[in-house]
């Protein structure tokens, strides 16, 4: 994995005097030149508007546009193309089912499930849905390593539950969550299921084939393609029964003066002209996670956190949150430094070129579980290396001395 | 690696305010109450303010947050006590041009709050220390109205 780094532009510099360890790839991940050299070739030549016109750069843009949604087809394994619509991104996803979906099948009394480990983008639209339609919003509890039982899972989803929304993988704990058993339980029980796979679908293989979820939810800048581009994967019968949210151009079939019909899957839900050199960019991400393969990834950032948790346990004073079991987490580390806050321990990592996260995570939630104001987290991607954790954890001795000795 | 550049920010009399913080707490009878939190990294301030016939009487805050914003806080209290309105909120307007690196009257004594001047260099970081200025100065400004 040592040679991939080339392939990163960005990582070929140095931070505050030293060289950069970026290791804040939960929040967005860096991008390989393969990307970047495929929208610079979009602008440069096929710039153009999709599914309009018939000239020749109109018909490229538009080849290359409905090619990457076929990328993204096959790279989760749905059905059909009619599954993939483009989206801003998870958020947008989210709130797309919860509007369309949520607002049609969700009264008064019905159950909304959703975990105390979600992000803020696959909990707000949830509880503001409830709001909106009068539903209970009920939460799956964690176990107290900051995992999800399938037991409390039983209990908590009933036969009223018309939606159960969970994360695929915690942005905070690191948590990989078994959503095929969750999606099993939600269909016994007549409930559907959203997963969000932001922290997902960079890191480990995904079917909904196999997971059989009704909806699931990413985002391209997570997985190395740009940002402002997502996906929302849903069933065809559920998409079918759905109304669009944004009516516009691209969206439409027939505009009479008081009435519209709307065009087929999955152009109903892209109204206006779209991400087109996202949705490009993603196709290329998605060619480049293939050929490195993305049981290599996992494999390599499974090591990483491994040695990651030994090393930071030998520096002492510190609580590393969400499972300690390597096998049952994804490639992060959120964690405190007793008595150094973590923007303090960030400010003095950067001070060292060193990129880690600190604050709520967009968790707050999860924070008050945690019974933390704030936490700093580490993320690794399939660039990072050995000496990246070396540089990181002696950064952490080094804060450490900082603030509980010199002062 | 060297302390030399954390040493611009982290100066000794922040780190003391930091870990002893002044006016901590909080008042009861006839105050202000302001609290305001900082969404983008969840740190927060509860402040209270005595203000009777223009002046800032009494102060005390508490809250949660990292070195820089609970040592602005304390060092923020600190300055006002005593101090009349209009007088707390040019200080406040001094204290934000001082985080932007500009130019500002000499007018007061600043005396502490001169140390969070290193901050400036650390734009990240420059929102944590007006967290309780901010405060202050909303909670001076609805008192006065």
């Amino acid at each position: 994995m040592n040679d991939i780094r080339k392939y990163f532009p960005v990582l070929n510099q140095e931070v505050n005097g030293h060289p950069l360890v970026y290791l804040d790839s939960a929040a967005t991940s860096q991008k390989p030149t393969q990307v970047l050299e495929v929208l610079k070739k979009y602008y440069e030549f096929d710039n153009s508007n999709v599914h309009r016109g018939v000239h020749t750069l109109g018909n490229r843009a538009t080849d290359s546009y409905e090619g990457a949604r076929e990328k993204i087809r096959k790279f989760i394994n749905a059905n059909s193309t009619e599954e993939i619509i483009y989206t801003r991104g998870t958020t947008t996803s989210i709130n797309t089912v919860a509007a369309a979906y949520g607002r049609a099948n969700v009264n008064e009394g019905d159950e909304i499930v959703i975990t105390k480990m979600e992000h803020h983008s696959n909990f707000i639209p949830w509880q503001q849905l409830a709001k909106q339609q009068k539903a209970v919003l009920k939460f799956i509890e964690l176990e107290e390593d900051g995992t999800i039982s399938l037991e409390t899972v039983r209990q908590t989803i009933t036969p009223k539950t018309k939606i159960v929304a969970v994360t695929m993988a915690s942005n905070v704990l690191g948590t990989i969550n078994p959503v095929k058993e969750i999606t099993e339980i939600a269909h016994e029980n007549g409930a559907i299921t959203v997963i969000d796979a932001a922290q997902g679908a960079p890191h480990m293989p995904i079917d909904v084939q196999d997971i059989d979820c009704d909806f699931l939810a990413f985002s391209g800048h997570k997985m190395c393609g740009p940002t402002g581009i997502g996906v929302l994967y849903g069933k065809k019968a559920h998409l079918e029964n759905m109304e669009p949210i944004e009516f516009g151009g691209e969206m439409i079939d027939f505009v009479d003066l008081y009435d519209s019909t709307w065009k087929e899957l999955p152009w109903k839900f892209e109204g206006g002209t779209p991400n087109i050199a996202g949705a490009i960019g993603l196709g290329a991400a998605i060619d480049f996670l293939n050929e490195i393969g993305l049981e290599n990834i996992a494999k390599h950032e499974h090591e990483l956190v491994e040695y990651a948790i030994a090393e930071m346990e030998k520096v002492g004073g510190i609580s590393i949150y969400g499972p300690l079991d390597p096998s049952k987490r994804c490639g992060l580390i959120t964690f405190n430094l007793d008595g150094v806050h973590p923007h303090d321990l960030a400010t003095v990592l950067d001070m060292n070129g060193i990129a880690i996260r600190a604050g709520h995570h967009c968790a707050q939630p999860l924070m008050k579980w945690l019974q933390c104001t704030a936490t700093a987290r580490a993320s690794f991607y399939m660039y990072n290396s050995k000496e990246d954790v070396d540089a990181f954890v002696a950064g952490l001795r080094m804060a450490k001395e900082y603030f509980n000795d010199v002062f | 690696m060297s302390f030399n550049n954390l040493d611009q920010l982290y100066r000794s009399v922040i780190m003391d305010h930091y870990k002893k913080p002044r006016n901590k707490g909080s008042l009861d009878e006839n105050s202000v109450t302001i609290d305001m939190n900082n969404p983008t990294c969840g740190d927060r301030i509860h402040l209270t303010l005595k203000i009777n016939d223009g002046l800032v009487e009494d102060a005390k805050f508490e809250g949660e947050g990292c070195s820089i914003s609970m040592s602005s806080a304390s060092m923020m209290t600190e300055v006002i006590i005593g101090k009349k309105v209009d007088d707390a909120l040019q200080l406040a307007d001094i204290f934000s041009k001082m985080m932007l690196g500009e130019d500002y009257s000499d007018k007061y004594d600043l005396g502490d709050v001169e140390a969070l001047q290193g901050v400036s260099k650390f734009p990240a970081r420059i929102k944590c220390a007006t967290l309780a200025w901010k405060a202050m100065e909303r909670g001076v400004q609805a008192e006065s109205k």
